[in-house]
């Protein structure tokens, strides 16, 4: 890999099962030690994109350059660059989870110390209990775990929170927060936008296939997106209005009403409100397209 | 090196998950055993076989039954065994969580060949400890015959863990897997003299069962576990130990060449 290339560049990436698009043209790069979020609804190709770069799929067209290796011929060198945090596990419920994690320690040259890692990821009570016997998150914690041994550059976490309670999602973000503080360059999908918000710098959202927007975690969608709302109540029924200035509406407000203004709130949108007028928007044009 | 490090790394990882599975411990390792000890109890009051007409002379039936039974464990412990085991692995996520590691193929392949030689010699040695002991079967005491053992059983069950592997290909799902490869395994073992008396099968059967290695299993095993005077009673008159040799070499490389074409960590959808 060139010096002070990305680790990961996506140009015009496309997939076609049997004729039908998953993924229609979409280029994207992931920055050195980076956290990128790939945002989506389900069947948007989330999926299907980051399984052509862990080398798991071949692509139909476009160029996709991983650690600077096509992902179609990466080798075993390049495999030991990457931690891969698959979206679904249910398997080797027979080993402990400290047989596990010393087992594939040892397929890395240059692994994370074992004992540190369960640490990390909250299992260390668990250690000596066999992965069949665990709950659904904490196998989950498992899979982190054995996505992270191997001291990757690279991570791909796909939908990694899934079936955690909130605690043990806080304790994950502390987790990758640390992973980023060590420089590792990480590909994150999630269904939890706070989660996005809060873990990436840049997100990509996907619709039918195609990259609708994509920036700076707290750019998406725009520079409108974020204008706050104001609502307030009037002779019984619900106002609002989107303005820069809320505090200069909210003071107009009370001098024209004289007195406290009845249910005034102000708010700024989510990430996960703007993201859903983007995927509800950019669904409505692909089906008024079809 | 590394991919011979892992490789035994590998084999400790699967035999530790192989004991600790109950049910195809049950159902493939204490297989053969429990049916010499269902054939042996059947038959123990029936006259010898192969005795002279006045009764004297012959072989118990659980001493016939000593060589099909080896033989099926050859087979079950590679073909079945891996046969389903490598499908599930697939089916469950557990092949595409190695292929997203620097796992390299071929240690992956030895943790599982290397788990079926330790396992199934436990498993011969149990199988010979119970006939021996629980039902009076005469060991051969010719070093030679110690010495056909040895290659037939290692040559035997290396080619069963590849044609195994090769047939792990085959159920598209893994909850299909035992569906697909135990009627092929229990067909050959009817037709293979495993279970029937394979001189007594009709010729075109005969003929059919020798394309097949498990045919040559169980009659190199015959040739080291039956007295000398059953050779004549094979279809050739001979126990045709080159043969045997034969047939299981050529097994092996159609396995290994299958193997090399089809195997895959995942099944890849286009």
């Amino acid at each position: 890999m060139t010096p002070g290339a990305p680790p990961v560049q996506v140009r015009e990436l496309a997939k076609s099962y049997g004729g039908a698009n998953a993924v229609g043209g979409i280029s994207f790069e992931i920055h050195e030690g980076e956290t990128f979020a790939l945002l989506g609804p389900n069947g948007a190709g989330k999926s299907t994109t980051i399984e052509i770069l862990e080398g798991y799929r071949d692509r139909s067209s476009g160029e996709v350059s991983v650690l600077g290796k096509d992902p179609q011929h990466g080798g075993l060198d390049w495999k030991s660059q990457l931690g891969i945090v698959l979206q679904s596990s249910g398997e080797s419920g027979n080993v402990t989870v400290l047989e596990q994690l010393k087992h594939f320690a040892g397929y890395y040259p240059n692994p994370r110390n074992v004992g540190e890692v369960i640490e990390a990821v909250g299992l260390a009570s668990q250690a000596r209990t066999r992965i069949g016997r665990l709950s659904g998150g904490q196998r989950r914690r498992v899979d982190v775990a054995l996505g992270i041994i191997g001291r990757p550059r690279l991570l791909f976490l796909d939908e990694p929170t899934t079936g955690f309670d909130p605690q043990a999602r806080h304790q994950f973000w502390g987790l990758v927060n640390g992973l980023k503080d060590e420089g590792t360059t990480i590909l994150l999908t999630t269904h939890y936008l706070d989660e996005a918000a809060t873990l990436a710098d840049r997100a990509g959202v996907i619709v039918g296939g195609r990259l609708v927007d994509i920036g700076p975690i707290d750019q998406i969608g725009g520079p409108g997106a974020k204008v706050p709302i104001v609502r307030w109540r009037q002779d019984g029924v619900v106002r609002s209005e989107r303005t820069s200035a809320p505090s200069v509406l909210a003071a107009r407000l009370y001098a024209e009403a004289g007195r406290e203004v009845e249910g005034l709130e102000i708010t700024r949108p989510s990430l996960e409100d703007i993201y859903l007028d983007l995927v509800g928007a950019h669904a409505g044009a692909a089906e008024d397209a079809a | 090196m590394r991919t011979l490090r892992l490789g035994w790394s590998r084999i400790g990882y699967e035999l530790r998950t192989y004991f600790r599975q109950g049910d195809s411990v049950f159902f493939t390792f204490l297989f053969p055993i429990l049916m010499l000890s269902v054939f042996a109890v059947a038959f123990s009051t029936s006259p010898n076989i192969g005795a002279a007409p006045d009764g004297s002379g012959g072989i118990t039936w659980a001493a016939f039954y000593v060589p099909g039974m080896v033989a099926a464990g050859m087979l079950l412990s590679g073909v079945q065994n891996l046969g389903v085991d490598i499908a599930q692995e697939k089916g469950d996520g557990t092949l595409k969580r190695l292929g997203g590691t620097p796992l390299p193929v071929f240690s992956y392949f030895c943790g599982k060949i290397g788990m079926v030689l330790a396992s199934s010699v436990m498993q011969v040695a149990l199988l010979l400890l119970v006939a021996r002991f629980a039902f009076k079967v005469a060991m051969p005491s010719d070093p030679g015959k110690w010495f056909t053992f040895a290659w037939v059983f290692l040559f035997g069950v290396i080619t069963s863990c590849v044609l195994g592997i090769a047939l792990s290909a085959l159920p598209r799902t893994g909850k299909s897997a035992t569906a697909v490869v135990i009627p092929i395994v229990l067909l050959l073992q009817f037709i293979s003299g495993v279970y029937l008396n394979f001189a007594q099968l009709p010729g075109w059967l005969q003929n059919v069962a020798s394309i097949f290695p498990l045919k040559w299993m169980a009659q190199g095993m015959r040739a080291v576990f039956l007295p000398g005077s059953f050779e004549a009673v094979e279809p050739s008159g001979h126990w045709d130990l080159g043969l045997v040799a034969l047939v299981m070499g050529v097994w092996l490389v159609v396995g290994l060449l299958l193997c090399r074409f089809t195997f895959r960590w995942i099944r890849k959808d286009g």
